[in-house]
């Protein structure tokens, strides 16, 4: 190509950015793996990682390194679950809040809008009510499980609402079923919860998100939903770019309007809905880091959506080391952490763009 | 919109002219598929609403009368959009989209918006980037809807003066709604009057800005100035007692 070139993406350079994210999210999550109250010395985990590796270990380049069985079982069966989970939960949310204020061109969107986390909780604190938190030997926890139920089912009936006023070409109808049914399953939850007051604890500890008890089946339990929900939703990033300047000019564009909505939300739902289920409602994350990703790289959804992946992950990862490592009696909410962290974070970061614009 | 019918030749200007209400940006809209509606569009003898999405975009580009241009996306982001009919449904801008829409900003000289917010452009830079993103969807049929509505008299020029440019230069078939009934007549080769959803008048430019025909639509009082070049120039008139 000749002449003057004018980089058609975003601000900057896009491809820069993911390679960077992807690089802050190595380490965050090579930091998340080493720090802990418990275990080994923690410079000896990545040794004991390479260790592992056919080849490389005592019977191959005889990499040692002098981490006990007990030692290591701390780091592969406590830690890497929670850091992964925690990746995994940071990524869905964000990926979910940035799709869900696209398809519905709204800022102030996050992924539990149209009901997810409302249904979750209700479903959650409809198990621990009727059969209690412990005691349950169960051989599937059904908490999760009804969440997830729950959680689809809620945004299920909020679309159908949305969709009988005509919600599907105007996203503004969408929203305020939205705030509905979130309003309904919440009263719902509420009045349940006051009826069975001795286990306001254990649900109220759900409520505010926990990844303290991460094991590898949460994490294989999530990950199908969550694949299949990124690809979809990657695979919608021009969609969304075209959407934002309005549902006629779209159309106009020759973009399916209603069919890409449906889809996207469909997406962002079903990993949104697996993630609460088990992860119960971590804020912030999902409305914030997507506006993060934007002051930082541009607000084309070509790279919002990459970033907000690694972006999201990273965020959740860090945001979860401090909760594990400060010792105290009971442990602080992941979504307390995530608020106070992000929060002036944020601020900082909105202050400093808008000086330099 | 209760009747309406017109050919339009390929390579030439139709302008839409009436009240407001009449029907204008209703008929615009159906043209471009935005709306539903009954009648037929048809573009070289085929009905538009038979082709596919993609293909239907890729021959008509449609420029409301208040485009929406998000404030953080960058110019060349935007004229990016116009790609898209051209753009596989998982597929991303390739090096023809991208070569086509950095020659569409050099060719209007917007080079140095390409880079830059929308939300700190001005009106008429604005204006220019939307004439730009339809260019950039290569379709031979532009419908524009008060193109120069929100623009002072001097960017109303330059804009209009950009699409005949490009009408020439590529043989575009233009219909644009105009409430400048001079501006109207000066651009477009025939005009079409509606009026409450109807069209009532249809001709050359002298022909259906007359006198008579807009006292009777528009119920105002006016001189028609022919000038010695053809161009018909419409002025509002008071009548004082």
């Amino acid at each position: 190509m000749t002449g003057p070139s004018h980089p058609s993406s975003a601000s900057g350079h896009p491809r820069l950015w993911v390679i960077a994210s992807i690089v802050v999210l190595a380490a965050v999550a090579a930091a998340g793996a080493m720090i802990g109250p418990a275990g080994p010395d923690w410079w000896r985990v990545p040794l004991a990682m390479l260790e592992r590796i056919p080849l490389l270990g005592a019977d191959g380049l005889g990499i040692s390194s002098g981490v006990t069985e007990r030692e290591w079982s701390i780091v592969w069966d406590i830690r890497m679950p929670r850091v992964v989970l925690a990746g995994i939960v940071g990524a869905m949310l964000s990926l979910g809040g940035a799709s869900y204020q696209g398809v519905f061109r709204n800022p102030l969107v996050d992924p539990y809008l149209l009901g997810a986390a409302a249904g979750g909780g209700l479903g959650a604190t409809l198990v621990i009510t009727t059969f209690g938190r412990s005691g349950l030997d169960w051989p599937v926890d059904p908490v999760p499980l009804v969440a997830f139920v729950f959680a689809l089912g809620t945004v299920a009936v909020t679309y159908a609402v949305g969709a009988s006023f005509g919600g599907l070409r105007t996203s503004g109808t969408l929203v305020l079923a939205g705030v509905a049914m979130v309003s309904l399953m919440t009263a719902i939850q509420t009045f349940v919860l006051q009826r069975n007051s001795d286990v306001v604890r254990e649900v109220y500890n759900w409520i505010l998100g926990r990844l303290s008890t991460a094991t590898w089946s949460d994490v294989l339990l999530v990950l199908p939903y969550v694949s299949v929900s990124a690809i979809v939703l990657g695979m919608h990033r021009r969609h969304l770019d075209v959407l934002r300047v309005g549902d006629d000019e779209a159309i106009a564009l020759g973009v399916p309007v209603a069919r890409v909505r449906l889809v996207v939300v469909v997406a962002a739902t079903l990993g949104t809905a697996a993630v609460v289920a088990v992860s119960g409602l971590i804020g912030f994350v999902g409305l914030v880091v997507p506006h993060m990703v934007r002051l930082m790289a541009g607000s084309s959804y070509r790279v919002v959506i990459p970033l907000a992946v690694t972006i999201g992950a990273s965020f959740l990862i860090l945001a979860d080391i401090p909760g594990r490592t400060l010792s105290s009696p009971a442990e602080v909410p992941i979504g307390v952490v995530t608020a106070f962290i992000g929060a002036p974070f944020f601020i900082v970061l909105l202050r400093t763009r808008q000086v330099s614009r | 919109m209760s009747s309406f019918s017109a050919v339009v030749p390929s390579g030439s200007w139709l302008g839409l002219i009436g009240p407001n209400g009449a029907g204008k940006s209703s008929l615009l809209r159906a043209a471009a598929g935005v709306v539903a509606h009954r009648g037929q569009v048809l573009v070289d003898g085929a009905p538009l609403d038979l082709r596919h999405r993609s293909r239907r975009a890729a021959l008509v580009a449609y420029v409301p009368q208040e485009p929406t241009l998000p404030d953080d996306m960058t110019g060349a982001e935007y004229v990016m959009l116009g790609r898209s009919p051209h753009i596989g449904y998982f597929s991303m801008p390739g090096r023809g989209d991208r070569a086509m829409v950095d020659d569409v900003i050099d060719r209007l000289g917007l080079g140095a918006f390409a880079r830059r917010r929308l939300g700190a452009l001005s009106g008429g830079e604005r204006q220019r980037l939307v004439i730009a993103r339809a260019l950039a969807t290569e379709a031979p049929i532009l419908l524009l809807d008060e193109p120069t509505s929100a623009l002072d008299i001097g960017h109303q020029q330059q804009a209009l003066e950009l699409v005949a440019r490009l009408r020439d230069d590529h043989g575009l078939t233009v219909v644009s709604a105009m409430h400048d009934l001079t501006l109207a007549g000066m651009y477009s080769d025939r005009l079409v009057l509606l009026h409450e959803g109807a069209m009532v008048a249809e001709g050359p430019v002298a022909e259906v800005l007359s006198a008579d025909t807009l006292a009777e639509f528009y119920g105002v009082r006016v001189t028609v100035h022919h000038e010695a070049d053809g161009t018909v120039v419409v002025v509002p008139r008071r009548d004082r007692l």
